[in-house]
């Protein structure tokens, strides 16, 4: 017999595996607005969703691959400078979200679950998404990592040195847009880009290599799934929450100790 | 292979071409008419003032940067090897000087130890890149760019914020690599009177090309003579300072006829007559 905590526990886990890496390549390329936006713009993706009855996941996926797509031409063409853009796009297409869902009497979704998350309501369809979603997240970044770390470390020599440059870092917003779309029910709208940013920080001070820092934070992060689960449980407190406290709390562990090693 | 054809084939190859480049930024006319071309074992020196656009240049030669008009040909599968001028790597990614070298295309661990060794900085292997020195940071980005294996080796600023010593190595060692990879090598310097003693050519870069050619050659040339009959007093002194201090260095004499305005605009002549000075060429 499968435990009623199983699923979600092992939904959080596959999250917090596949976040660690990809939330690694965010906090070096500071992306973390950018995945904001995404996060924000992901509401409009659900309320169209239920506009034109479509499957949820699959109209979160689609909406958030199409705003990192725009938002990557953005950056390119406009005078706007990129954080403004995207404080003005994130925040507005969280507005528009919240106000075009109010138009529906009869929404039969949980708002709340959709902003801060709801782990305890995940389903075997969507363990499966996130376990599929997560493989293949880690299979391409491990397949181009090299190239990904290399236009970290400067997009121009990456180029001369003949990597894709361009192509590579759509993969990257695109599998961002992708994880976004399934962590959603985890941690929540507001609370996604803490899951991949946090346990980010928190493995920098104890990596010597990029690769150390990527699996560092996966494990980090996928023992803030654990504590706040269990914590969650223990204080009755909500669990979206309760993981990003606990992320962030061994964030501020991993800076203590980084100052006392010094 | 057609044995005739291999002795036809001692005609250094020409690695990139650059064909009637021009270039504006807003109302400004960054480049006019450049044409340029590097031959494999060929080294050349880019010199000119800040602004003169040589960044805009050097771009479009990496293929950074499309030119508004002009075209740019490459040998068929040019592997070109590029030291920026700076690269800062934020601190929040942990990265060693090795991993920083693993990450140029096709680069192995043996290989990454055989240019740390040869460029002395073995040392600094295990090192995170964010605490290196202005002249360690250089020469690992050196490393890096020769990892590829060039067929052409652009350095851009290669001496700037490097002492004295660390300048005269890197000036003894390019002309070394030069001859063992056969590599063509471009130096960008904004430095307008002195180059590496062993530059084949100088290209004096001021929105258009002001003068070009091989130093030795124009200082020996008829006109150089008349030209340089009035200039006495600075051929004397030039020559001095690079014998005792820096055989590696060679003194580049600049005599325009006209005069570039702050915008790059030509005051008067359109046409210009210049005047190189090779400096010492005591090969060591």
């Amino acid at each position: 017999m499968i435990s009623w905590w199983l699923l979600p526990l092992f939904a959080g886990l596959g999250v917090a595996a596949t976040a660690g890496p990809l939330g690694s390549l965010v906090v070096w390329r500071r992306l973390a607005f950018f995945g904001d936006t995404l996060a924000h713009g992901a509401l409009l993706g659900i309320t169209l969703g239920i506009l034109f009855d479509l499957h949820l996941t699959l109209a979160l996926i689609f909406s958030c691959s199409v705003l990192a797509l725009i938002l990557l031409q953005l950056d390119k063409y406009t005078g706007i400078a990129s954080d403004t853009l995207l404080g003005i796009l994130s925040h507005s297409s969280l507005a528009i979200g919240l106000v075009v869902l109010s138009f529906f009497d009869n929404v039969r979704i949980d708002l709340m679950a959709y902003l801060f998350g709801d782990l305890l309501a995940v389903n075997q369809n969507d363990l499966l998404w996130i376990f599929a979603g997560g493989s293949l997240v880690i299979g391409l970044l491990i397949w181009q990592w090299r190239g990904l770390l290399a236009s970290t470390v400067s997009e121009e020599l990456a180029a001369i040195d003949g990597y894709p440059v361009k192509w590579l870092k759509a993969m990257l917003v695109l599998l961002l847009a992708l994880v976004v779309a399934i962590s959603m029910k985890i941690v929540g709208v507001l609370l996604i880009s803490a899951l991949l940013i946090i346990p980010a920080a928190a493995a920098r001070p104890l990596a010597k290599s990029p690769e150390q820092m990527a699996m560092l934070a996966s494990l980090i992060g996928m023992t803030s799934v654990c504590a706040g689960m269990a914590f969650s449980f223990v204080w009755d407190t909500p669990t979206g929450p309760t993981i990003v406290v606990s992320a962030a709390s061994l964030f501020v562990i991993s800076q203590v100790y980084n100052s006392v090693r010094k | 292979m057609n044995p005739e054809l291999a002795v036809v084939k001692t005609e250094a190859e020409t690695l990139i071409r650059a064909q009637g480049i021009n270039q504006t930024w807003g109302d400004r006319h960054v480049l006019q008419n450049i044409d340029l071309a590097i031959a494999e074992n060929e080294i050349v020196t880019i010199i000119g003032p800040n602004g003169c656009g040589k960044s805009s240049l050097l771009r479009i030669l990496l293929g950074l940067n499309t030119a508004d008009s002009g075209k740019v040909t490459r040998r068929k599968g040019l592997r070109i090897g590029y030291m920026p001028q700076k690269l800062r790597i934020d601190d929040r990614l942990p990265l060693s000087v090795t991993g920083f070298l693993m990450l140029a295309p096709g680069a192995r661990k043996e290989r990454v130890q055989e240019w740390l060794e040869r460029l002395s900085i073995t040392a600094l292997a295990k090192q995170p890149v964010q605490r290196l020195s202005g002249g360690e940071w250089q020469r690992v980005l050196l490393a890096r760019a020769l990892l590829i294996e060039p067929h052409l080796l652009v350095l851009d600023e290669p001496v700037q914020g490097v002492d004295i010593q660390g300048q005269r190595e890197l000036y003894q060692l390019l002309p070394e690599l030069r001859n063992e990879l056969g590599c063509g090598i471009v130096l960008v310097s904004h430095d307008l009177h002195l180059v590496m003693a062993q530059t084949d050519r100088v290209i004096c870069l001021n929105g258009h090309i002001c003068c070009s050619g091989h130093p030795d050659q124009v200082s020996v040339s008829e006109e150089y003579n008349s030209l340089f009959g009035h200039q006495n007093g600075q051929q004397h002194l030039a020559p001095v300072l690079n014998n005792e201090l820096a055989p590696e260095l060679a003194h580049y004499t600049h005599h325009h006829d006209h005069t570039h305005c702050a915008d790059g605009h030509i005051e008067g002549s359109d046409e210009c007559t210049h005047v190189e000075k090779g400096g010492e060429h005591k090969h060591d």
